[in-house]
């Protein structure tokens, strides 16, 4: 193998960041802000006193927790059109984009593990903040949205953040779907080109400064946001 | 520990109920009718069927092939305008996407089989390959017995791989299979060493040797072990669309469009090397475009 | 768009010779046993890396605080493609080519399982730390006080200890372990999912072959966590803090959090 080539890497910079990398972040933050919302509404679920609801919530979440992501990859995009066509009353294929399989599979797995870190986080309030949002008046929705799910938040944010670091890692599965997020595209242009060596090693090195600044990130908020107890 | 036996139970009712519910969908027409566009199933590195170029936009002779049908269709359907979807695919997801009804046609190097006809439906067949290996020259390999033990590599999902496990097992070669998501995958898997040999349609190996980056190192066998006719794949059990799509298809062998895409594809230089293929039309193909079909049996193309 | 069930298929002949069912326990065994085998790796070089980091040499730190930052921040599949792709590449030639020329199954289980080991090594190597960093100061220096060499005391105080403490977070790497060795699957190891594909791949059978490795996996999650239930009870000291509490243990500052880090 001759020297280190550059040269590839330079000339695939605008494929790898314009069409790779935008789609990266634009899955990780789509289904970022989706499983959080769902993550949050399951940990309610799991939380209630409703025996139908905390049972079933419980179950999703375990079951995708026990399954690889691959393999829940695999199953979103082959199953995704048929319980579409389902539910909208089987009147017609209804035809899903790579994009919109992944969407899907990425918001509804990591809302299992979004609903463990916020049931944590809304566990972790004290009894007393509800009791003295009872008492002042508030009613159940109102001591939700505005004593607990604020402060769950608040104690949570670090956690939260770190597994959005870990679902911006996991994007890289949908190579198996062919799709071409950051990892795809560096894997095509180094099969195209025949450099392997360099498109993988660059694609390790971006990621790792990602992940790094990012996780740095969240550590330098922890410390600025901590409570003391 | 309660709470895994639930999931486990849950999981397996879940399953109960979906094998229960019967699926059933319009047809394609409609479909494409109402939505005004079509989905086209795209391969990455089948050249020239249906590959990316340098600017990463699909093309190839399946897709010509492709755009000649939708053509057809915008025709049957009385439509000014259908827009293309393209659906990148892999061997082995081309099929269950086809099925689910992701893709509407698949424009790549399918080959029309016995078992794929219980999932999927083919058109009259518009190429005749065969499976070759392709190898280093200097590893000096000729028939299937110099890889008693050995290690090849072929695409996951295709007919070749089928075809080397089930020869692997009755010949009791005790080969090494490595699967790879693509061609291009594998083609480097023999370049770096990690196998002996790739098996593969002839045709797609000649434009792999034909585009890299040192042609003259490669060799491809002269044995040929399966016949593959090629067509374009399209959804069972929707009789209405496949009459349109063959029709169309068989309107291009007859008035000479398909006899000009193979020239453009086969015999003169192509991107993204601006290579010629330089390949002359096989009598089997000759009698295939002259009596369309879309049969799988191989011995209708020998 | 219909869908044709058939789930005798798994007792029908696979071009392997075998019946599809064997594909797929095939499938389970390499997928246990590359499990086993990253995680004894991970046990080994995570405790070191963990132990490594709470020392008091600034340079055992360093390396370690190095280490667990390296492998963390890289998705495990580049990592994977790392370790089969450019690891052969960057070696002298002799030893790279040596790699290449091991025959698969091998050469491409020795590659996934190293980068397994080292990835679930450095998240072991986290979860030591913590379990280490959560132990009263007071062990350690009544430790040293008693005349034990640091070795010593890592070996015999603190140690077994911190490994009560962090079973459970232990556990959930192991299973999470469990769960990533589907990724291998992308380099060509047929473990279950790999497994599942290719009998997807012959058969066209899409939700039967996926429907028995999500079983499977249950199964397997299932055996996992009655398996270290058993085990945290036998090791469990009676009234001592691993035996009860603190898995959720949060500290305010700058430790990792080790209780929901999946």
């Amino acid at each position: 193998m001759n020297g280190f080539d550059f040269d590839v890497i330079d000339r695939s910079l605008g494929y790898l960041f314009q069409d790779g990398m935008m789609f990266t972040l634009k899955l990780t933050l789509l289904s970022a802000t989706g499983g959080l919302i769902l993550g949050t509404l399951l940990a309610l679920c799991r939380l209630s006193k409703i025996p139908l609801l905390s049972t079933v919530a419980g179950t999703y979440v375990n079951l995708l927790r026990a399954l690889p992501l691959i393999l829940v990859i695999f199953w979103f995009y082959f199953l995704v059109p048929y319980i579409g066509a389902w539910l909208t009353g089987a009147s017609r294929p209804v035809s899903v984009g790579g994009f919109t399989s992944a969407l899907i599979t990425f918001t509804l797995f990591e809302a299992a593990y979004y609903c463990e870190i916020m049931r944590s986080g809304i566990l972790s309030v004290p009894q007393s903040q509800t009791a003295a949002a009872k008492a002042l008046g508030l009613n159940r929705v109102q001591v939700l949205c505005s004593v607990v799910l604020p402060q769950a938040f608040r104690n949570m944010a670090p956690v939260l953040l770190t597994q959005t670091i870990v679902l911006f890692q996991d994007t890289s599965l949908v190579y198996v779907l062919s799709l071409t997020d950051f990892l795809g595209a560096a894997v095509k242009v180094a099969q195209r080109d025949g450099r392997l060596l360099e498109m993988y090693v660059f694609a390790a090195v971006v990621y790792f400064v990602i992940c790094y600044c990012a996780s740095q990130l969240v550590r330098y908020l922890q410390r600025r946001t901590a409570v003391s107890r | 520990m309660q709470k895994p036996i639930l999931s486990f139970s849950a999981a397996l009712a879940a399953a109960a109920v979906l094998i229960s519910t019967p699926v059933y969908a319009d047809g394609r027409l409609e479909k494409i009718k109402s939505t005004g566009e079509i989905a086209l199933g795209h391969r990455d590195t089948s050249i020239p069927f249906s590959y990316l170029d340098d600017q990463q936009n699909a093309i190839g002779y399946s897709l010509d092939i492709c755009y000649g049908v939708v053509e057809a269709l915008k025709e049957k359907l009385e439509m000014d305008n259908i827009d293309i979807k393209y659906v990148p695919v892999t061997s082995s997801t081309r099929i269950p996407l086809v099925a689910n009804g992701t893709v509407d046609l698949n424009c790549g190097s399918s080959t029309n089989t016995i078992e794929r006809q219980a999932q999927v439906a083919f058109a009259p067949t518009t190429f005749v390959t065969a499976t070759r290996f392709l190898a280093k020259k200097s590893s000096n390999l000729s028939t299937l017995d110099d890889f008693k033990g050995k290690t090849i590599v072929s695409t996951a999902g295709t007919s070749n791989i089928r075809w080397a496990t089930a020869a692997n097992d009755s010949q009791n070669l005790g080969m090494n299979i490595i699967p790879t998501k693509d061609h291009a995958e594998a083609f480097l898997t023999v370049e770096n060493g990690r196998a002996l040999a790739f098996f593969m349609d002839d045709i797609l190996l000649a434009g792999l040797v034909a585009t890299s980056r040192n042609p003259d190192d490669w060799m491809i066998s002269e044995e040929a072990y399966t016949i593959e006719p090629y067509a374009i794949m399209q959804p069972k059990d929707d009789p209405e669309f496949k009459k349109v799509v063959d029709e169309a298809i068989i309107a291009m062998m007859k008035d000479g469009r398909l006899e000009e895409l193979y020239k453009k594809w086969f015999e003169t230089p192509i991107p993204p090397k601006n290579v010629n293929l330089n390949l002359p039309m096989s009598d089997s193909l000759k009698r295939a475009i002259a009596e369309p079909s879309d049969s799988a049996d191989p011995e209708n193309y020998k | 768009m219909n869908y044709y069930w058939n789930w005798s298929i798994f007792f029908e002949p696979s071009p392997y010779g075998n019946l599809y069912i064997f594909t797929l326990l095939n499938g389970l065994v390499w997928t246990i046993f590359t499990a086993l085998l990253a995680w004894t790796l991970a046990l080994v070089v995570g405790t070191l890396i963990g132990v490594a980091r709470t020392t008091s040499s600034r340079w055992l730190r360093i390396l370690g605080t190095i280490y667990v930052e390296f492998f963390r921040n890289i998705p495990l599949l580049v990592q994977m493609f790392l370790w089969y792709f450019v690891v052969p590449e960057v070696l002298p030639k002799t030893l790279g080519d040596a790699m290449k020329q091991i025959a698969p199954p091998w050469g491409i289980f020795i590659p996934a399982f190293l980068c397994l080991g080292f990835y679930t090594a450095s998240r072991v190597a986290e979860q030591v730390r913590a379990g280490i960093e959560s132990l009263p100061v007071g062990q350690r220096m009544a430790g040293t006080a008693l005349g034990m060499k640091p070795t010593q005391v890592y070996r015999y105080v603190l140690l077994p200890a911190s490994f009560r403490i962090v079973l459970p977070p232990l556990t959930s790497e192991l299973l999470n372990l469990i769960k990533n060795t589907s990724v291998a699957f992308t380099i060509g190891l047929m473990e279950l999912v790999g497994a599942a594909r290719s009998m997807q791949e012959f058969s066209f059978q899409v939700f039967e072959s996926f429907a028995a490795a999500t079983s499977l996996y249950l199964v397997l999650n299932l055996v996992v966590v009655m398996a270290t239930s058993w085990l945290e009870r036998s090791v469990a000291v009676p009234g001592f803090m691993g035996s009860s509490t603190t898995s959720k243990s949060k500290k305010t500052g700058n430790s990792t959090v080790n209780e929901v880090a999946p």
